[in-house]
């Protein structure tokens, strides 16, 4: 079994951009007054550059509020982006009407966090995973029942289960009924906000199995959204580390884990809890003071700089762009880490 | 092979305080029993630990396991009526089970104190936090106002809040998740408490922020030499943590040893299953993880024999043992308890030669 799906990753064509954002932003408008007079805004996203290649699973990790749902968000395209570009497959998303976005829904889809409020509880199960088909006019060859029959299978899930509400289900099946209706058209890219963070620790595993035997089986893309750095090691080919709506470092996995050179990945990865009681003595840990300061009103120059060790003036007054440091590994930040380690080792 | 192993566990727990002195927390056989009209919930069913002052233990488990009723029992949390609590809980020798609710709540607060899980909740959104800080120590202390906010404002410090003179007369909405976590650690501090649970504390927070509040509560634990229990689902957190550490499943304990034995030598399979369901950022990164099968049991219907048999994969190995016997919560040497049929050598056969390498 695992011979197989190894063999299956290794044909996984990870190939040309799927996907691509330039320059894209999201600012929410704080009103106040009698006339509702915009007097500032949340910079939720502000300036995201980056692209997903067809097949890859591209991660957007960080703390709480530093705008990863938001963009999840703005590239299925939920909400209008403020600023900049997405193309999809070539053409340009951006600003598409509902109507004409809809016939583009199958080819993206969502996952969401929340097995509990993201499946009507006054809905069966084969309601809701067939209303993909009944919304795109979807003519399915042996009638949706069996179709849909065929997607809780293939999830893992009883076919016999079609007339259950999601109530008489766990956390773990709940998720599993949300990603059947996921793939119910087929899409080409999955945008999975928080796919396990709810779910318990073996039900995750599961969960996890599941999501990487899909992308295997159907040639996925994902861009998953999560804040737990050990499952995103797990699960993807290229990381992007976000914070306060910028993009801080963009590497493939094994380079951002062993390789961080913005400071705020290698706080975040020296935050992570090792369950090794024998490294608990002489861990060295970054301990980064205080909260994530408010999108309201970003700190100027590097947006990290307030809490980063190594600030210096440079970092209060000049913002640093996010540029190629080695081959395919991009950081923003003015003295990053382990830049000579890369020059001595070679980056595949 | 097995001789060796069991030196190594008692080595172990040569380290550990005399399990024989009297513990500073003492549970025994603790039942607690939720009737229903769907049958008798058996959220604790049977469960025995002990904690030292100056000592961590960690309760890892799934949802439903029963960690945190188990907690709320200890804090005298439970509704009386609806919950059955039978067995001992010794708190420096008072047995606090059928301890009327007032002299449950003088201890309250005073000798024990909780984190709670979710702060937004925990906390009252219409009084300030300094108001509710000042009340739980102006309920143990007989002290005017102004010398209850001056220790509300040191305590405020003492957990990190940024200019605590001012935030004191700030509300909950006000303070962020983490600040919101360490107001509710300085609420649970303000009696120098000798036990403290902490219910799951860093769960809804980022992991900069969880990093920041378990050394918090390492700090003040070597501060306060208080006993603290830390309930987690995260084997991570009870790794930073804990002395020892107990795996419940199914409202019982199934594995109860030193924190380096659960990780280092773990016997029970739902232990095995754990670790290996968990990706590590300290281990070269695994093809595959490797799940347990299937869902944790209805704890109305716990099943026949072992709780954990439908999801073992080891239950059929040793006839139909583990389908008919509940399995006996014993010492397998050392003070490292599981309950699990399987024989010794088997056990470490199996770990030595088809888990660890698979980590």
């Amino acid at each position: 079994m695992s011979t197989k799906t190894e063999s299956a990753a290794a044909d996984r064509r990870v190939g040309d951009d799927l996907l691509v954002a330039t320059d894209l932003q999201k600012h929410f408008p704080i009103r106040r007054g009698l006339l509702q007079r915009q007097v500032g805004a949340v910079q939720a996203v502000d300036g995201l550059t980056f692209s997903v290649r067809r097949g890859e699973t591209l991660s957007l990790v960080g703390e709480s509020g530093c705008g990863k749902t938001t963009t999840g968000r703005l590239l299925t395209r939920l909400i209008e982006p403020t600023g900049g570009k997405i193309t999809l497959d070539g053409r340009d998303i951006t600003h598409l009407s509902m109507g004409s976005m809809r016939p583009l829904r199958r080819d993206i889809q969502m996952i969401f966090q929340d097995p509990y409020s993201s499946l009507n509880p006054r809905h069966t199960v084969g309601t809701i995973v067939g209303a993909p088909f009944r919304l795109q006019n979807v003519k399915t060859e042996h009638g949706v029942k069996r179709a849909v029959q065929d997607l809780l299978e293939l999830v893992g899930l009883n076919p016999e289960h079609y007339n259950r509400y999601p109530h008489e289900f766990s956390g773990g099946q709940r998720q599993r009924i949300g990603i059947a209706r996921t793939l119910a058209l087929r899409p080409k890219l999955i945008v999975a906000d928080e796919p396990v963070s709810a779910l318990d620790v073996s039900i995750q595993a599961q969960v996890v199995n599941l999501l990487e035997d899909l992308q295997n089986e159907f040639d996925l893309t994902y861009v998953m959204i999560a804040h737990d750095l050990s499952v995103v090691r797990h699960v993807s080919d290229r990381v992007a580390v976000m914070y306060l709506g910028k993009i801080m470092e963009v590497a493939d996995r094994t380079a951002l884990y062993e390789r961080p050179m913005h400071p705020y990945t290698v706080a975040l990865l020296s935050a992570v809890p090792i369950p090794d009681t024998a490294r608990r003595e002489n861990r060295e840990r970054i301990r980064l003071q205080g909260d994530v300061p408010s999108p309201i009103n970003p700190p100027s120059g590097c947006r990290f700089h307030t809490r980063c060790w190594k600030a210096q003036e440079v970092c209060k007054t000049k913002e640093p762009l996010l540029v190629d440091l080695a081959p395919g590994h991009q950081a923003a930040c003015h003295f990053p880490e382990n830049k000579d380690k890369v020059t001595t080792s070679p980056v595949g | 092979m097995s001789q060796s192993s069991e030196d190594n566990l008692a080595a172990a727990a040569a380290n550990r305080p005399a399990a024989s002195g009297a513990p500073f927390l003492r549970v025994r056989e603790l039942r607690v029993h939720f009737p229903t009209d769907d049958g008798v919930v058996k959220s604790v069913d049977n469960l025995s630990f002990s904690v030292d002052r100056g000592k961590t233990l960690g309760i890892v488990g799934e949802s439903g396991s029963g960690k945190s009723v188990t907690s709320l029992s200890i804090m005298g949390l439970h509704k009386r009526g609806t919950a059955k609590i039978t067995g001992e809980i010794l708190l420096d020798g008072q047995d606090l089970v059928d301890l009327p609710p007032d002299q449950v709540r003088q201890l309250r607060g005073k000798r024990m104190a909780m984190i709670f899980q979710d702060p937004l909740s925990a906390m009252h959104p219409f009084y300030t936090v300094g108001n509710q800080i000042v009340e739980a120590y102006r309920v143990h202390n007989k002290v005017t106002k102004a010398v209850a906010r001056k220790h509300a404002i040191d305590l405020l410090d003492r957990v990190g809040i940024p200019n605590p003179k001012s935030r004191v007369d700030d509300y909950p909405h006000q303070f962020s998740g983490g600040m919101r976590q360490r107001a509710m650690i300085a609420m649970a501090l303000s009696c120098d408490p000798e036990l403290l649970i902490a219910d799951e504390p860093t769960t809804a927070l980022d992991v900069t922020v969880q990093a920041q509040i378990l050394d918090l509560i390492r700090d003040l634990q070597a501060e306060f030499n208080s006993a603290v229990i830390i309930i987690t689902h995260d084997l991570g957190v009870v790794a930073e943590l804990a002395d020892d550490i107990m795996v419940m499943y199914a409202g019982r304990a199934v594995e109860y040893s030193t924190a380096a034995d659960i990780f280092n030598s773990p016997q029970h399979p739902y232990t095995w299953g754990l670790l290996g369901s968990m990706p590590r950022l300290d281990r070269e990164r695994t093809e595959r993880l490797q799940p347990i099968k299937g869902t944790p049991p209805s704890l109305i219907n716990v099943p026949e024999g072992c709780p954990f048999n439908p999801r073992c994969s080891y239950a059929g190995t040793n006839g139909d043992l583990s389908f008919t016997v509940r399995p006996e919560f014993r010492d397998i040497g050392g003070g490292h308890h599981i309950a699990c049929h399987l024989p010794a050598e088997e056990r470490q056969r199996i770990w030595d030669t088809e888990i660890r390498p698979k980590l």
